[in-house]
């Protein structure tokens, strides 16, 4: 995604570019948030105006800052929060200059010059620079291994210092510094948060909400110390630790500095605009030159500097309405701020200090970890601080920034909307209907409600083009609910839904968790769960074996299978019957077995009173009947004859079917037995997205029924036929043709990598045959009969996976293994009036 | 402990997100259930359905999904949720001191 701009100087194309065009050239220095925003919006109004540059100081498109945080904490990648790609650029015809930063203006002649000595004319000059991390300058600060947290290159260096793991010091307890510790804790770091004021966050919420949060913190294994103030940075070549200024030595291999921001206003300085605190600029972002605009962190706007990214939409927005011609005027922001730490929900806005006439309305549930305050001044909501239960924090603030009199709402204020609204009967279409057009539903992406509903009446009619047209939603997915209402609202039942999503616990469909779970290295449920918003505690029981299967898939050998997630014939290793006794059968290699196997079976049948003997079409014997406080020692007894389980009861590999082929048959061509019996051998235990079955026929007669298979083998007089997708249930299938084989070594690779393609790319509870029709049997065979090397890869990757789960499953149940599964907690006995434990 | 409380074990014994039974001599199974925010609950082992093992059964909120037709019960009330109509009888039960206590006057009057 790297995009470097040119670094050969060529003013004479310039200079041939601009005869040929002859539009006003508008130069914007600095491709961050501030910058890009301006110009779409001044796009959105007047896409011809003007010939457009931007010069970006960072080798990168423009992508979403305020977003660095989840990409440090693994939840995001950086093509996740691009904002505007280079085909943006292209298709607009901004010339993107990046990685080249403007190091002078010449207001008298009109024309910036950049780093690499690049010299361009402007007609109008556009400042969005930002602004810098503050590094206070105690000694030490310029140590190797002092940073601040801004941008990409900040990140990849949290993330270098992470991979050596080790200790690190987050300087400040603000929004930035909290994020930047909770990254670094989940990369594995030993993280001390030093905070100079004696609560958390203290410009953001209120002692009682910092407080809550520093528990949580810690509890999450963070070291939190408030009212720590920072005496020196010690170290020799790089950083060792941090002095306290009562001598306390914390030691640290990576120190954050995260202690505020400062304009970056240099650049306007040295060219003699006018700067207080930030460049000033008047209320259509014009500076003191009126070629010159300036917006975002760097200005200063009726004395206010802001270092939130809401105030910086609405400046964009006066900012475009004036270069199109019709000045609409920015009079400043009301801020609201919401921390980006997963699993901790904090909101805060407006005014909270409290003070003359200030009335504070305050609700806490203790039990559930909630906090919520309301401040009210003369009938109207100054300021709101919510901890634990944030989702009434839009309403508040809409509130707040309306002024609205809250007199007829004041009792049930604190309850929030869908109480104060009406009895207490949450309706949130109501609650969606009722907010205003400015309502700002997606955080992330500065979207307001008029733009959401303005996209869906485009024509996004579903949850997915909305998140492709305007964005809202597509980051965190926190406003995913509003989204969907407003979707319902405008379309009630024309809503289109989106790929299917797992179950109603989540908006995400199965192809998006899987990616998510491996592109963010996911590795537990309640992880899974927590990072993309279910909304309920632990799932149900659709989602939970489905989840609990891909993170097994994800990660062989790594992750600890969650009894409690899967279906009862998983969890028993046997088949619940309806009586809620069990069957059970024991693996018969290729359908062959022996008098020693048939005698322990004829054994059990007796020994557990078994009611039932059959034989499968599977071709092997299924005892009925067994009580599952006997199946332990059912399978001791079978393991001692050496039987293992034959996962007839899991989305496994079930069965190798054969014929017996060129041993024993007229016309068998090939050893079916031989080869269903090594095949079984090495795809036995795996367990797949559904039950998998597979057969060897010996000749094209078939007689295993090879073709009505998951993995169908028939052997011919030249080799191997290898079959895919059949399915002989409620809609019978009949395979199609992968490939041809002449070899038993290529039968057994292609069984292996078409078995891990099915893991890794079909959906939960989906058969081969499904997920084929799905696909389609063509990008099969290019993944598995054409791509030798990505078969090779696919085979390896099933061979690993399948080095850990070859264990008998009742071996370690006949040893005792999860007893409390198999046995009651206890008895009771009425009449000897006693029980026990 | 003989009493109206009956004390069946440790509540570590039952695991979180799951359940173990309790056989009741002359009588039906009791299924004691642990949810993934440690509350504990007791049902007669029967789903009102086909009578399935609920102890078998995939615990999620406060609902269990009966192992044999997945329909789901609120482990509070007995009630079969959504559509499904039903309801299996609930034991009082509580824990104190770590140990769980399940009433002896439900129990016989369930099990019964």
């Amino acid at each position: 995604m790297d995009f470097h701009g040119s670094d050969k100087v060529d003013d004479n194309a310039d200079a041939a570019w601009e005869r040929r065009d002859p539009r006003p050239h508008l130069v914007v220095i600095g491709n961050g948030m501030a910058g890009c925003r301006a110009v779409e919006e001044l796009l959105a109004r007047d896409p011809g105006r003007y010939r457009i540059t931007i010069f970006g100081a960072e080798p990168h498109v423009n992508y979403n800052r305020i977003m660095l945080s989840p990409v440090l904490a693994g939840e995001k990648t950086f093509a996740e929060i691009v904002i505007n790609d280079t085909a943006w650029y292209a298709d607009n015809g901004i010339t993107l200059v990046a990685g080249d930063a403007v190091t002078a203006i010449d207001r008298a002649q009109k024309i910036v010059t950049a780093a690499s000595g690049r010299v361009l004319a402007y007609d109008r000059l556009l400042i969005a620079t930002g602004s810098n991390p503050f590094i206070i300058p105690v000694p030490g600060h310029d140590l190797p291994g002092v940073i601040g947290f801004r941008d990409l290159a900040d990140v990849d260096r949290m993330l270098a210092a992470a991979d050596k793991g080790g200790a690190a010091v987050v300087i400040g307890g603000g929004l930035l510094g909290l994020e930047a510790a909770h990254g670094l804790s989940l990369r594995g770091m030993r993280v001390t948060v030093l905070h100079l004021m004696p609560t958390l966050m203290e410009r953001q919420l209120d002692e009682a909400a910092g407080w809550l949060l520093k528990q949580e913190l810690e509890r999450r294994g963070q070291t939190i110390l408030t009212g720590a103030d920072t005496a020196e940075i010690v170290g020799s070549d790089a950083v060792e630790g941090v002095r306290l200024k009562d001598g306390t030595l914390i030691p640290a291999s990576l120190v954050v500095m995260a202690v505020g921001i400062r304009p970056n206003v240099a650049l306007a300085r040295e060219a003699g605009l006018a700067v207080g605190r930030g460049i000033q600029v008047d209320d259509d972002m014009v500076t003191s030159d009126p070629a010159i605009l300036a917006v975002g962190e760097c200005v200063e706007h009726r004395g206010q500097v802001y270092g939130l990214v809401a105030p910086l939409w609405e400046m964009c927005r006066a900012l475009a309405d004036g270069l199109a011609g019709s000045p609409s005027g920015y009079r400043g922001s009301v801020t609201s701020t919401k921390l980006k730490v997963s699993g901790i929900d904090v909101f805060s806005a407006g005014d909270f200090s409290g003070g003359e006439g200030a009335e504070d309305i305050v609700l806490r549930d203790a039990s559930r970890g909630i906090y919520k305050r309301v401040v009210v001044r003369d009938d109207r909501i100054v300021g709101a601080v919510l901890y634990g239960d944030t989702a009434d924090g839009g309403w508040y603030f809409d509130m707040l920034r309306k002024q609205e009199d809250v007199a007829d709402l004041r009792d049930l204020l604190i309850f929030g909307q869908a109480f104060a609204a009406g009895g207490g009967a949450a309706d949130p279409l109501s609650a969606v209907a009722a907010l205003s057009d400015d309502a700002e539903i997606c955080g992330c992406n500065g979207v307001s409600k008029a733009k959401v509903v303005a996209c869906i009446s485009g024509g996004a009619h579903s949850l997915d083009a909305v998140r492709g047209g305007c964005k809202a939603s597509a980051s965190c997915g926190s406003c995913t609910g509003l989204v969907e209402n407003l979707l319902a609202l405008a379309l009630g039942d024309a809503v289109e839904a989106g790929p299917k999503t797992i179950c109603r616990c989540t908006s995400f469909g199965h192809d998006d968790v899987r990616r998510e779970i491996v592109a963010q290295g996911m590795r537990s449920i309640p992880e899974v769960m927590q990072k993309l918003h279910w909304t309920t505690p632990d799932g149900c029981s659709s989602c939970r074996p489905a989840l609990n299967y891909y993170l097994l898939c994800a990660l062989p050998g790594d992750y600890a299978d969650d009894q409690q997630s899967r279906f009862v014939n998983e969890r028993m290793h046997a088949n619940i019957q309806k009586d809620g006794t069990y069957s059970v059968v024991p693996r018969m290699w290729g359908g062959i077995t022996n008098p020693r196997e048939l005698r322990a079976i004829a054994d059990v049948v007796e020994k557990y009173d078994a009611p039932m003997v059959k034989v499968t079409g599977g071709q092997r014997l299924d005892i009925f009947g067994i009580r599952k406080e006997d199946l332990p020692a059912v399978w001791a007894d079978l393991n001692a004859a050496g039987m293992v389980s034959g996962h007839a009861y899991g989305k496994s590999l079930r069965t190798v079917k054969t014929c017996v082929g060129s041993e024993w048959c007229r016309f068998g061509t090939q050893d079916s037995t031989g080869l269903g019996v090594r095949i079984e051998r090495m795809t036995w235990g795996s367990w797949m997205p559904h039950k998998f079955k597979i057969a060897v026929s010996g000749c094209p007669r078939n007689c295993a029924e090879a073709t009505i298979k998951d993995f169908g083998v028939v052997c011919v007089d030249s080799g191997y036929e290898l079959h895919v997708g059949g399915n002989g249930g409620i809609k019978v299938r009949a395979t199609d043709l992968l490939c041809r084989v002449s070899t038993e070594q290529e039968a057994l690779d292609h069984v292996a990598a078409f078995i891990q393609l099915y893991r890794e790319e079909a959906r939960y509870l989906e058969r081969t045959a499904p997920w084929i029709e799905r696909v389609g049997i063509g990008y099969i065979r290019q993944r598995i009969a054409q791509d030798a090397v990505g078969r090779e890869a696919l085979r390896a990757r099933f061979l690993f996976s399948q080095s850990f789960s070859q264990d008998d499953p009742w071996a370690a149940r006949a040893a005792g293994a999860d007893r409390d599964l198999h046995a009651p907690v206890g008895a009771f006995k009425p009449r000897q009036m006693e029980e026990m434990a | 402990m003989i009493g109206d409380w009956l004390d069946i074990g440790r509540v570590e014994e039952i695991p979180l997100r799951g359940s173990r039974t309790i056989p009741v001599e002359g009588g039906e199974e009791i299924a004691v259930f642990r949810t993934g925010d440690n509350r504990v609950f007791a049902l007669l082992n029967q789903c009102p359905h086909k009578k399935g093992p609920l102890s078998q059964g995939i615990i999620h909120g406060h609902s269990v999904a009966c192992p044999l037709h997945n329909w789901s019960i609120a482990l509070a009330t007995g009630e079969a949720q959504g559509d499904d109509k039903g309801c299996t009888p609930t034991i009082p039960v509580r824990v104190d001191g770590g140990r769980v206590l399940l009433c002896r006057a439900g129990t016989l009057k369930a099990a019964a």
